[in-house]
């Protein structure tokens, strides 16, 4: 069997995979979120932090759950890993530096889950189990809750209610995330992933000296990894690790993970606005993209330029060989596309086309399919944007799903399009010509602005995954990359929940043969079209000096 | 779609390019050249500030125009000056657009000379400036006098001369009492006198607001265009991020950029295009309307007008020609289609209401009888002929003229009733009509009134179908007829035996379905409805209070105008997003020309996307930059008189305009750069 025969496979796979989940799982999730009874659990939890399950919030309020649940979460992380040296199973570590523990508190409770550390050398299991591992499920259920309140606000009329963060949180994480997690972990370890709670194996090898592998309970921590697209590896070489992602099964287990939920979620989407083809028509979007930057990928991975991988016939350099060109492909396309940032091969290693091509997914702000929630919510916005300029092309004041974008709704979005660009060219514009830039990067020229521009890339749009090839670990990377994280995800959540509030406060407008349609073909192509542009536009002249020269030479 | 016009519109253009000022009208480039003052004016910062995109612009060309001074070479000079041209082309379409608004403006205010008036105080007349009348005073108006300022007739009746206003030369009544009590200042009594209750203050009269609508500087920006500035604002912002952004990376790069060269593609992305021409588009929408002979009193209610989804059309006077038409003759026994029509003629010719006459008109035939004795037309009888040489000839209801024959000892066939039926079921009225001569009455036939739907109107509900626009049809008619009347006119619903808190339910009721609605009204009574609604076209000839409920006055007062004024608002929000569009897609073309500019040096591999072979780095820059400018002149005209509407489906729509202006935009500018290069090239210094 061919690489190529071998990769379609998985591809096929794949998408047979997924096209089982999306009807059960999205309608499952739509009933999650409209249920009226809780579980005794929920009842407890509710009763525990005193919150009144049946009341109903406004959109600031909604806000403010998600901001001071933020804030509390980070600073819970912070303080958990400076206080390492006193919990269990810290293996001697130590205390993390402050910079440190500051960007690794921001970054997993934003769902970036960059990792400025090695996990092996830094990090017990008790900040990994009981803080990092829990910032995995609620900094997914956060996203979930904001895409919910968002599609409220679609449904709804003549409301400023948008529903219980509290409730929308604690029922992602019950009734969603862990059930799956948990029967996914299962079938990793037996897949043979490693799940263990010593810090790690001593053993010789046929040289005669002593090695450690380090250990971890890995399989728990990997599922919540690929289905919440956290993408923070308990080892550093992620999922490139073979105890992380031992085969090329796992992998492709893996890549399911990462996509079903966002993929899923057009379902949901569509049960619940009521309209099954809006939910098809995001999906098709976030296809066409995901597939068309799939192939660009797939194909400069393939036909590298670069004299060494010339000779060798394929970019093999950074690949595992049990992933092969395809799985790398696939896994890193689908790793950028979703906000995960877990890796299998070493992005740094891509060719200038690929690596261009990975930048350029987190670039189009994550939302092919983005991240649990958060691509839905992206890309909702994102048709808000298309919609307002084509509507305006048929001679009617713009209507998405029955709502008026006016001046509210075109403000709202407008910060969450300004968000993103703003933290990461003014981060990446300043690290540029940063006297301790040199230092840190591996690489000159055009490449080291790459390794710039996608570290920036990936904190601002919270992927997290690494170019590697710089070192991050001084205060100024520390600092300015958690800012990026920080604001790159809490603006556009902000924004979000206020365009929920006053979409919701709309009265419905029906629909005639003068509104712009929001389904079939031309609407496809129209939002693609926006996407690519708006993230085209914004980012040409900075990509023109890193990848475009790179992929040209 | 009529259009009409004060007086024809070549002739206004030549009156005003005579004076040297913009005329209405078709655009002509003259105009730019006589708005010129106008537009160096609009230079001024605090006029600038007024538009963010056009802002940047103007501080960019600043900050170069100080390079080019500080460190003078052809390239910044040349750059300089057509940073300045972009912003003076954006000002230019502004001017230009309301110097039309302005002429437009002008031939009202001319009919607003100033006037002295006959004020009444305590039953004593004085004589006070017409500018120096209050709302509520009275004003004694007499034959050849001008009406000092609009109101309402309080006493007597008189024609008046309107076409100072409407274009109108016929006079037209105008009397206390009723719905034909308002007057407009500035137009002439030719007859009597009347005495006015002045209902606006000076300077607040609808031909005020309206100037104040299309002169830019009190004009407000309406919700839409504010929505649409808020997002080019943020691409602006997001443009300005990325260019400020590329600095410190071409720093990296090796190849620090100077700042002309940054402003120069600023300028370039940022969406100057719709930037330039938004007001403009904003204006002329304002000025289609005023060259139909609409006066809006807010911009707001020209862009609802494009969300209408609900058109409430009165049906006497709208739909149909708004009097019953006899329009068939059917003979019943032994009568001939000759007898009938002799005989209905007989029994009309002295029945002077339009329906009588309009029977003379269907029956052609000899004109006068001798020693005829006319009946007149009476309640009680509900029947008019005429008797001559003992022969009588009626015609009337079925009934009276059923039991007319009978007293007379004659037969009525029993084909009348089912035709009468027939004919009442098709939302027409039936008469009869018969003749007594030699003591035998004789049924002749039926005569078919009906309410004649104005030709067209089918086809023009169609389109508004298209559009996605419901009509409904109001009318004091029994639901049958009204039933018959909509199937006829093809309108989607209609709401019989109307009554005007009816109208207002029926207005309510739409808009809590989330619908748009427009109307048209006249009397007193639809004030309540004209307020209700979310366009509210008074007609001019109705009462003052009827225009003030309403945001839009037809002059002309031709109810079937919603029509077009539907279509004006589409038109105006389609020409905005169209721009908008081409604004964008051009960026693409201008990345290929100035990115290989800026960087081929330090990364030769990105020469290959000089696809347009620019000969320098910087001939491209300044034939980006220069084809930046001149794209503006040249969407001038369009943005005037807005892209081209043909009602249809959205779809379609969004399929002709992505295609004309999005793909149009990407592909003009890539020919539009290269053939600017091939001359710019030449320029020593830049080639």
């Amino acid at each position: 069997m061919t690489d190529t025969t071998a990769g379609l496979l998985q591809l096929g796979v794949l998408l047979l995979a997924l096209a089982v989940a999306y009807k059960p799982l999205g309608d499952h999730m739509a009933r999650v979120f409209t249920s009226d009874r809780h579980l005794r659990v929920e009842r407890g939890v509710y009763a525990a932090a005193r919150v009144d399950p049946d009341s109903e919030q406004n959109w600031g309020t909604y806000a403010r759950g998600v901001l001071g649940f933020s804030f509390v979460s980070i600073l819970f992380l912070y303080l958990l890993q400076r206080i390492q040296p006193w919990l269990p199973m810290d293996f001697g570590r130590g205390a993390v530096e402050p910079s440190m523990a500051f960007n690794t508190a921001v970054s997993f409770v934003t769902n970036t889950n960059w990792q400025s550390y090695v996990p092996e050398t830094v990090l017990g299991h008790s900040v990994q189990l009981v803080g990092l591992t829990v910032q995995n499920f609620v900094s997914a259920a956060v996203g979930l809750a904001v895409a919910i309140a968002l599609i409220r606000g679609f449904t709804r009329s003549r409301t400023d209610r948008l529903g219980n963060f509290w409730v929308d949180l604690v029922r992602g994480v019950v009734r969603i995330l862990l059930p799956l997690s948990f029967v996914f972990a299962i079938v990793l370890v037996a897949l043979g992933v490693v799940m263990s709670l010593r810090s790690g194996v001593d053993y010789t090898t046929l040289d005669g000296a002593g090695h450690t592998s380090a250990l971890a309970p890995a399989a728990s921590q990997e599922a919540i990894k690929e289905l919440g697209t956290n993408g923070g590896g308990i080892f550093n070489a992620n999922s490139a690790h073979p105890f992380e992602n031992p085969s090329a099964w796992t992998n492709l287990l893996e890549i399911f993970l990462l996509l079903v939920i966002p993929v899923s979620l057009t379902r949901t989407f569509g049960t619940l606005v009521g309209d099954r083809r809006q939910g098809t028509v995001l999906l098709a979007v976030m296809g066409t993209i995901w597939a068309g930057m799939l192939a660009v990928l797939w194909w400069a991975e393939t036909h590298p330029n670069g004299p060494a991988a010339l000779v060798a016939g394929a970019s093999t350099e950074g690949k595992e060989v049990r992933f092969g060109i395809a799985g790398s492909a696939l896994f890193a396309n689908s790793t950028t596309g979703t906000s995960t940032g877990a890796v299998n091969s070493t992005h740094d290693s891509l060719s200038g086309l690929g690596g261009g091509t990975a930048m350029l997914n987190m670039l189009f702000g994550e939302m092919t399919p983005g991240g649990v929630g958060t691509g839905m919510y992206s890309i909702l916005v994102m048709a808000i944007i298309a919609v307002f300029l084509a509507g305006l092309m048929v001679g009617r004041t713009p209507e998405y799903l029955g709502k008026k974008l006016g001046r509210r709704e075109v403000t709202a979005a407008a910060i969450v399009l300004l968000a993103m660009p703003t933290v990461l060219l003014v981060g990446a514009g300043i690290a540029a010509v940063h006297p301790g830039t040199a230092a840190a990067l591996n690489n000159s020229g055009a490449h080291g602005l790459s390794e710039i521009l996608y570290a920036y890339a990936s904190a601002s749009n919270n992927n997290g995954s690494a170019f590697a090839g710089i070192t991050v670990t001084s205060d100024w990377f520390q600092s300015s990359l958690g800012l990026c994280m920080l604001f790159g995800r809490l603006i556009p959540i902000i924004a979000v929940l206020c365009l929920a509030g006053s979409l919701a406060a709309q009265r419905k407008t029906p629909a005639t043969a003068g509104t712009l349609p929001t389904t079939g073909p031309l609407f496809v192509g129209l939002l693609s079209g926006t996407v690519v542009l708006v993230a085209a536009l914004t980012f040409v002249p900075a990509l023109a000096l890193g990848p475009i020269a790179e992929a040209l030479a | 779609m009529s259009v009409l016009t004060r007086e024809p519109v070549d002739a206004r253009q030549h009156h005003a390019e005579k004076t040297g000022r913009v005329g209405a009208g078709v655009f002509s480039p003259r105009q730019l050249l006589i708005s010129l003052p106008d537009a160096l004016r609009k230079l001024d910062p605090r006029h600038q500030a007024r538009n963010p995109v056009m802002f940047v612009v103007w501080v960019g060309s600043v900050l170069v125009t100080v390079f080019a001074i500080t460190d003078p070479s052809v390239f910044t000079v040349a750059l300089a000056c057509w940073l300045w041209f972009t912003v003076l082309f954006a000002n230019l379409a502004e001017a230009v657009a309301e110097g039309r608004g302005r002429a437009q403006a002008e031939t009202l205010r001319r009919a607003k000379r100033e006037t002295v008036a006959r004020r009444l105080r305590d039953g004593r007349e004085e004589s006070v400036p017409g500018a120096e009348l209050a709302i509520g005073d009275l004003v004694v108006v007499e034959a050849g006098e001008v009406i000092p300022g609009d109101g309402d007739v309080v006493e007597g009746i008189a024609t008046v001369d309107e076409s100072a206003i409407t274009g109108e030369s016929a006079p037209v009544i105008r009397e206390s009492g009723g719905d034909l009590t308002a007057v407009t200042g500035g137009t002439t009594v030719l007859s009597d006198r009347i005495v006015v209750r002045i209902s606006t203050r000076p300077g607040e009269s609808f031909v005020d607001r309206m100037i104040a609508l299309v002169e830019g500087a009190k004009r407000q920006k309406t919700p839409n265009e504010i929505a649409l500035t808020i997002l080019l604002s943020t691409l602006t912002i997001i443009f300005l991020l990325a260019v400020t952004a590329l600095q410190p990376m071409s720093i990296h790069a090796g190849a620090p950029q100077s700042v002309a060269v940054l402003v120069a593609l600023l300028v370039c992305l940022i969406p100057t295009t719709i930037g330039a021409l938004l007001s403009a588009i904003g204006i002329a929408g304002m000025d289609r309307l005023v060259q139909r002979n609409v006066l809006a009193t807010s911009g707001r209610a020209v862009e609802a007008a494009g969300d209408v989804s609900t058109l409430l059309l009165d049906k006497t006077g709208t739909i149909t020609f708004g009097n019953r038409r006899a329009t068939e003759l059917i003979p019943v026994g032994e009568s001939t289609v000759d007898e009938l029509c002799a005989a209905a003629r007989l029994s009309s010719l002295a029945d002077e209401t339009s329906e009588g006459r309009s029977i003379v008109e269907l029956c052609p035939g000899f004109t006068t009888v001798p020693n005829a004795e006319f009946v007149p037309f009476s309640a009680q009888t509900r029947m008019s002929g005429v008797d001559f040489d003992g022969v009588s000839v009626r015609k009337g209801a079925a009934s009276a003229v059923t039991d007319w024959v009978h007293a007379h000892g004659g037969e009525v066939p029993e084909a009348v009733a089912a035709i009468t039926d027939r004919v009442a079921a098709d939302g027409a009225t039936p008469l009869v009509c018969a003749e007594l001569s030699d003591g035998v009455a004789t049924v002749h036939g039926v005569i078919r009134l009906s309410d004649v739907v104005k030709p067209g109107m089918r086809e023009r509900f169609a389109d508004l179908r298209a559009m996605g626009i419901k009509t409904v049809m109001i009318t004091g008619d029994n639901p049958l007829t009204a039933k018959a009347i909509a199937a006829q006119a093809g309108v989607d619903d209609y709401l019989a035996e109307a009554k005007p808190e009816d109208k207002l339910a029926l207005i309510r009721a739409e808009q809590e379905g989330g619908r748009l609605v427009a109307m048209t009204g006249d009397g007193t009574n639809d004030a309540p409805a004209l307020a209700q609604a979310d366009v509210g076209v008074a007609m001019n000839t109705g009462t003052a209070a009827a225009k003030e409920a309403g945001n839009m006055v037809d002059l002309d007062s031709d109810p079937t105008k919603l029509i077009e004024i539907v279509a004006i608002g589409k038109q105006l929000l389609i020409t905005r997003g169209a721009l908008t569009t081409f604004s964008l897609a051009n960026d693409l073309a201008k990345y290929f020309a100035i990115l290989p500019a800026m960087f081929a040096a330090i990364h030769p591999a990105l020469d290959k996307l000089n696809v347009m072979g620019l000969a320098t780095p910087k001939s491209a820059i300044l034939s980006a930059v220069i084809f930046n400018a001149l794209v503006i002149v040249a969407l001038i005209p369009l943005a005037l008189k807005g892209v081209r509407y043909r009602p249809g489906g959205a779809s379609a729509l969004l399929r002709r305009n992505l295609l004309v202006y999005g793909l149009g935009g990407v592909v003009t500018p890539f020919l539009g750069i290269w053939l600017i290069d091939l001359l710019v090239r030449h320029i020593p210094g830049i080639g």
